[in-house]
């Protein structure tokens, strides 16, 4: 029987983590006794041993005070470590008393718990997990300016041009009401790109959309550096923050999946 | 005769809020708070209030007026869609404004009254309902610091039912969309920005703190009218 009844990779052999085993739950040395006792111990352990998977806080790709002054470090330590840590601490104990759902990278636990706009508990951390980990990939010391190449192609397609596009995005993070996120998505239907809304902890994963982007717009994203002119940090983000390259990376990776125009085949 | 020729738009100026008033639209503004900005101090900091009621309110306000002002623009075109894409602004600030409205005066100095338990019927009635102020506490702290993204945790009256209730709202949704019958006695503003400043990402610390400053005259005062 499956050990993982709902993603698809289950398997009750080995269970899958995306991140390395949690570093304070590492289990500990067994001590050596005296022959009898450790082939109790190891009949013990092995008929109640009971193996847990753990998601891991993924460090951002740059120091913690890499993105001062637009992003302080006292920010980054309090958002990175209390906030993003808290939902991963809080993910894995609520993991670790329900494993129907054990074996799921964390992209289809998202998927799973989501359960089509009807969320079960545990939606809210896995999704913020992902959410955070995706934004701190978004920016990058140096960031701003704008993309090149088939980014800044497809992006002057989509939105006209590459000032419209950062008009909107930047209208979207200002006009969306209580706590969300912004993103810049590859649509996989409508095979184009699009700025796309969504409260608390949904992302476009649980549409089947690629995300490029995100902007975390809940207020302790910005509230410590810019109390509350959202505006102020959303054009810092995008100046002075955001991560062509990664966005670019992203792109390339999602044009393995989304048919974005014709091939050029050419004429013999 | 003599009065319309003096009361020109020219000679007024392009006053917003006085041809609104001519076209009989209501506008809103942004009520003063009944005591200083420290005087909540240490429960929430002196600097949080100024933000939260200069800038967070007064947004709210703008907004809100802004917002009635182009429905009644599209009212008066009968412009259909507008009316109803303007819903959604409306309902964020609005709700924010009255919400705001409440809890300003949901809190107290403490030298005024602050934190200090409800007496009289409201007292009688929480008892009753909940068991203690204490287990009422405690359901309200557990409900807001639960409550995922932003929102409000209210303790209110269903004034048909004669009956205590504790709901929370998403976002800037008043008490009333949870029920219309619903009358807000209690409301603790737990969007982040409520607290962040002073209790960081620690929701429980600024729920457990905001008890000593809770006036509960106030919601005494409603509960009584509603349930004479």
């Amino acid at each position: 029987m499956s050990r993982s009844a709902f993603c698809s990779s289950g398997s009750n052999l080995v269970p899958k983590t995306t991140e390395a085993l949690n570093p304070l739950n590492r289990p500990k040395k067994h001590h050596y006794l005296n022959g009898r006792q450790r082939t109790n111990l190891y009949q013990k352990n092995h008929r109640a041993s009971k193996v847990l998977a753990y998601y891991g806080l993924r460090s951002p790709p740059y120091k913690l005070d890499a993105l001062e002054p637009y992003m302080s470090q006292r920010t980054l330590e309090m958002h990175w470590g209390e906030h993003h840590g808290g939902y991963v601490d809080a993910l894995n104990k609520q993991l670790a008393k329900n494993d129907l759902l054990y074996g799921c990278t964390l992209e289809e636990l998202i998927k799973v718990t989501y359960n089509n706009g009807n969320p079960l508990p545990e939606f809210n951390n896995a999704a913020q997990v992902w959410n955070h980990d995706f934004f701190w990939e978004s920016m990058q010391p140096g960031g701003g300016s704008s993309p090149i190449l088939g980014l800044l192609q497809q992006i002057e397609k989509d939105f006209g041009s590459f000032t419209n596009f950062r008009e909107k995005f930047i209208d979207a993070a200002l006009k969306l009401f209580g706590s969300g996120w912004v993103w810049l998505v590859l649509k996989r239907e409508e095979k184009h790109l699009a700025i796309v809304k969504t409260s608390n902890a949904v992302n476009p994963l649980v549409w089947n959309d690629i995300p490029i982007l995100n902007l975390d717009m809940w207020e302790h994203a910005y509230y410590l550096d810019y109390k509350n002119d959202k505006a102020k940090y959303a054009n810092v983000f995008m100046n002075h923050l955001v991560s062509w390259n990664a966005a670019m990376a992203r792109m390339a990776r999602a044009q393995a999946f989304v048919n974005l125009g014709e091939p050029k085949i050419p004429v013999a | 005769m003599a009065l319309r020729t003096l009361v020109t738009r020219k000679a007024l100026g392009n006053s917003v809020a006085f041809r609104q008033q001519l076209r009989g639209l209501q506008t809103y503004t942004l009520p003063d708070l009944p005591y200083d900005y420290g005087a909540i101090e240490p429960a929430i900091s002196g600097e949080i209030m100024q933000l939260h009621h200069q800038k967070h309110h007064q947004t709210y306000v703008t907004n809100f007026n802004k917002a009635l002002e182009q429905l009644d623009d599209a009212i008066n075109k009968g412009d259909a869609p507008t009316v109803v894409k303007l819903q959604s602004a409306i309902k964020f600030n609005g709700g924010g404004h009255i919400n705001h409205s409440i809890f300003w005066k949901n809190l107290a100095p403490i030298r005024e009254g602050g934190g200090e338990p409800p007496k009289g019927s409201l007292g009688w009635a929480i008892d009753n309902h909940f068991g203690s102020l204490e287990a009422l506490v405690q359901k309200m702290n557990a409900d807001g610091a639960g409550l995922q993204g932003s929102g409000w945790v209210w303790l209110g009256l269903d004034k048909e039912l004669k009956r205590l209730v504790v709901e929370t709202t998403a976002n800037q949704d008043p008490l009333v969309t949870k029920g219309s019958s619903l009358v807000p006695l209690l409301g603790i503003d737990v969007w982040e920005h409520a607290y962040y400043l002073q209790y960081k990402n620690v929701r429980p610390d600024y729920l457990k703190n905001i008890w000593k400053v809770i006036n509960w005259k106030y919601a005494s005062d409603i509960y009584e009218k509603e349930c004479p």
